[in-house]
């Protein structure tokens, strides 16, 4: 048997190295883990201050065995040329598994185990964990906003109906996909008015009206940034063009307009659309302030629109204007068929940044009276009867967006691979 | 004797305070074939640029084919729809397939019915001999296979004229021929070209004149085999024995 060298492993005992390495290692993150989820110390034997750092120093010796260079393990050489390259990076590998082992058990006792969702009221709500009640017995407000619980069902219905219509898309019949550009542009945003209009506002047709302010929560989450992002497309891509336009007329009105807007921040622009924008209407018209608010944040973010889709027609060699041109095809006809089609599809990440942004600016609208999710879980955490649960309201947001953003942020990553044509 | 197709007059162009074009004087008759050759900043590639009008013209008249270029957006797109065009980096439209590339002019430019276009299309791809590869993107073609691509959707405009701004400069050694014979073959047909090039090979095969340019100016002009035997002024004499 080859002599060992503790302080340099070599491949001749690949073995003996090996399994005490990944002994210490699993002796540490034992220790960690007993540390942890069982709150015993098996090492209480020894000083405080050496207990503490033990496995720290296990691990680093586990580490430092096993670090052996064209072992010929292709995990181990993974491990190896990837975060064991040396000492400091071993360290740095052990302490992230530590603060993740010890941030494990804190978290599923608040979220889990020690959470409570049975009961009524506050006082169901007895263990120090999170109080999930609160989240439920609030749960149709954070949806519906104020909507009159007997008249949900016109929500409902509005919903699922454009859910269902929103997948037409996935039809396979090849008659109705010449129209899908048509019908995802123009026809269905103009269904989901009508049934916003008709179903949601009511009014006519037998149905009773429900004002705007009434409306919120979730809904309004989804009504809002669903009209926003179908405005914001086409009025930022306008603007973009218009900021390259050789006319000067168009090119600095397009200019002023972006930069107006991306000067100011939203909130005032909100204020603003509620408060000074009725000043300037006569006496007798009235617009309602939904309609207002979805007119302030559109034409906001249209002027961010703009600049990504100005930087996507940028990127376009001079080339492809010459040849476009040399077949004959005018303005529009180049713009529409040739450059536009490649620009957007160079920005789909850079507007999907924007979407985001802009379903994530809507809790904004609590300036004007409008009381989307967020909104009313600052309602109901002031509520008297629910004092102190904003943690858990919170948290519940946090999901809910994230969910509805990482849906899109995917969505847009599909677009990019499905018009990947190139390279 | 014909009417020229292309007469040029007095044309002159700035970029600028710098003058690119000096008093360019040129005629082109129906089913010549034109090479335009000279060192690089000549002014070759600007010249036919104007004719089509993606470079404008400062003073002096372009007349193609009896319209004279002017500002009217209306005249230049109906010329431009006559005046096919080829370029030194292939300019195909990469997100559309060879054939989409090849019908969506005459299909929106000439509102050919949609089946029509796409024959016609057909048949020019077979002409330069990449019928098979309809359906692929540009992207996954070689150069030599663009350029051809490129032609061919130059003439499903069925143009009058064919400009060539350096085809084959962009492109491998071994690939120039491939383009070149697309080219002579079109010429044979009877199409009126001007070709800027440097494949004095092509100028020798096909042209009926050769234009000699340096500094902006016509230098010498003269019938292919004159120009090649005897070429009269120092500067062309000069050019040709370092290419040749």
């Amino acid at each position: 048997m080859n002599k060992l060298n503790f302080l340099k492993p070599d491949i001749d005992n690949l073995n003996t190295y090996l399994y005490s390495g990944i002994f210490l290692i699993f002796i540490a993150i034992l220790d960690v883990s007993f540390n942890s989820f069982l709150k015993t110390n098996i090492t209480n034997f020894l000083p405080n201050s050496i207990s503490f750092i033990l496995p720290l120093i296990l691990g680093a010796i586990g580490f430092h065995l096993i670090r052996i260079e064209f072992s010929g393990i292709k995990n181990l050489d993974l491990l190896n040329k990837n975060i064991n390259t040396n000492t400091f990076n071993a360290v740095l590998t052990l302490l992230i598994i530590f603060a993740i082992i010890k941030s494990i058990p804190p978290f599923l006792s608040w979220f889990f185990i020690d959470a409570t969702i049975s009961g009524d009221t506050k006082e169901a709500c007895t263990g120090t964990g999170a109080c999930w009640t609160y989240i439920k017995i609030w749960l149709n407000r954070f949806i519906y906003g104020m909507y009159p619980n007997e008249l949900q069902w016109r929500i409902n219905i509005s919903f699922i109906a454009l859910i269902g219509l929103a997948f037409i898309g996935l039809l396979p019949s090849e008659k109705v996909k010449k129209f899908l550009t048509l019908y995802y542009v123009v026809i269905y945003p103009i269904i989901a008015f009508i049934l916003i209009y008709y179903l949601i506002s009511g009014g006519s047709l037998g149905l009773e009206w429900v004002e705007t302010g009434a409306w919120g929560g979730l809904s309004l989450t989804f009504i809002v940034s669903f009209f926003c992002l179908i405005f914001c497309f086409p009025i930022g891509m306008f603007l973009a063009l218009g900021r390259r336009s050789d006319l000067p007329t168009v090119r600095y009105i397009s200019i002023g307009f972006i930069e107006f807007w991306r000067g100011v921040p939203l909130i005032t622009v909100l204020f603003m659309s509620s408060v000074m924008f009725p000043m300037f209407l006569p006496e007798d018209f009235f617009m309602d302030k939904l309609v207002r608010v979805i007119i302030a944040i559109s034409l906001f973010e249209a002027a961010y629109v703009a600049e990504v889709i100005r930087g996507g027609l940028q990127a376009l060699p001079r080339g492809q204007y010459d040849a476009a041109k040399s077949l004959g095809m005018g303005y529009w006809k180049m713009y529409i068929f040739v450059i536009l089609p490649q620009a957007l599809k160079l920005v789909i990440p850079g507007i999907a940044n924007t979407f985001l942004a802009l379903v994530k600016d809507t809790p904004l609208i609590f300036v004007v009276g409008l009381l989307e999710i967020v909104g009313m879980l600052n309602l109901a955490k002031t509520n008297p009867k629910w004092l102190g649960y904003a943690m858990e309201g919170y948290v519940f947001a946090a999901i809910i967006f994230w969910i509805i953003c990482y849906a899109m942020s995917k969505y847009s990553y599909n677009l990019e691979i499905k018009y990947k044509t190139d390279r | 004797m014909s009417d020229p197709i292309i007469k040029i007059e007095n044309m002159n162009k700035w970029f600028g305070d710098f003058q690119v074009l000096k008093d360019i004087n040129l005629e082109v008759e129906k089913n010549k074939k034109i090479v335009v050759c000279g060192p690089s900043g000549s002014g070759k590639s600007t010249l036919i640029r104007c004719i089509n009008r993606l470079e404008e013209h400062q003073k002096g008249t372009i007349v193609v084919d009896g319209n004279e270029l002017t500002e009217n957006t209306k005249n230049i797109e109906a010329i431009r729809a006559e005046v096919g065009m080829v370029f030194q980096q292939f300019n195909l439209f990469p997100h559309l397939s060879i054939l989409d590339n090849c019908t969506l002019a005459p299909v929106w430019v000439k509102k050919m019915p949609k089946k029509a276009a796409e024959e016609l299309a057909m048949k020019q791809l077979e002409q330069v001999q990449i019928v098979d590869q309809a359906s692929k993107f540009p992207g996954q073609l070689s150069g030599g296979q663009q350029q051809r691509c490129a032609i061919a959707r130059a003439l499903c405009m069925e143009p009058k004229i064919m400009l060539f701004d350096e085809p084959t400069s962009a492109l491998d050694p071994e690939m120039i021929k491939e383009v070149l014979d697309a080219m002579v073959n079109l010429a044979k047909a009877g199409m009126t070209m001007i070709v800027v090039t440097h494949e004095m090979g092509f100028a020798k095969e096909v042209a009926d004149e050769v234009i000699f340019m340096d500094e902006g100016m016509i230098v010498e002009k003269a019938e292919t085999k004159e120009f090649f035997a005897n070429p009269k002024s120092d500067r062309t004499k000069l050019f040709l024995s370092q290419i040749l």
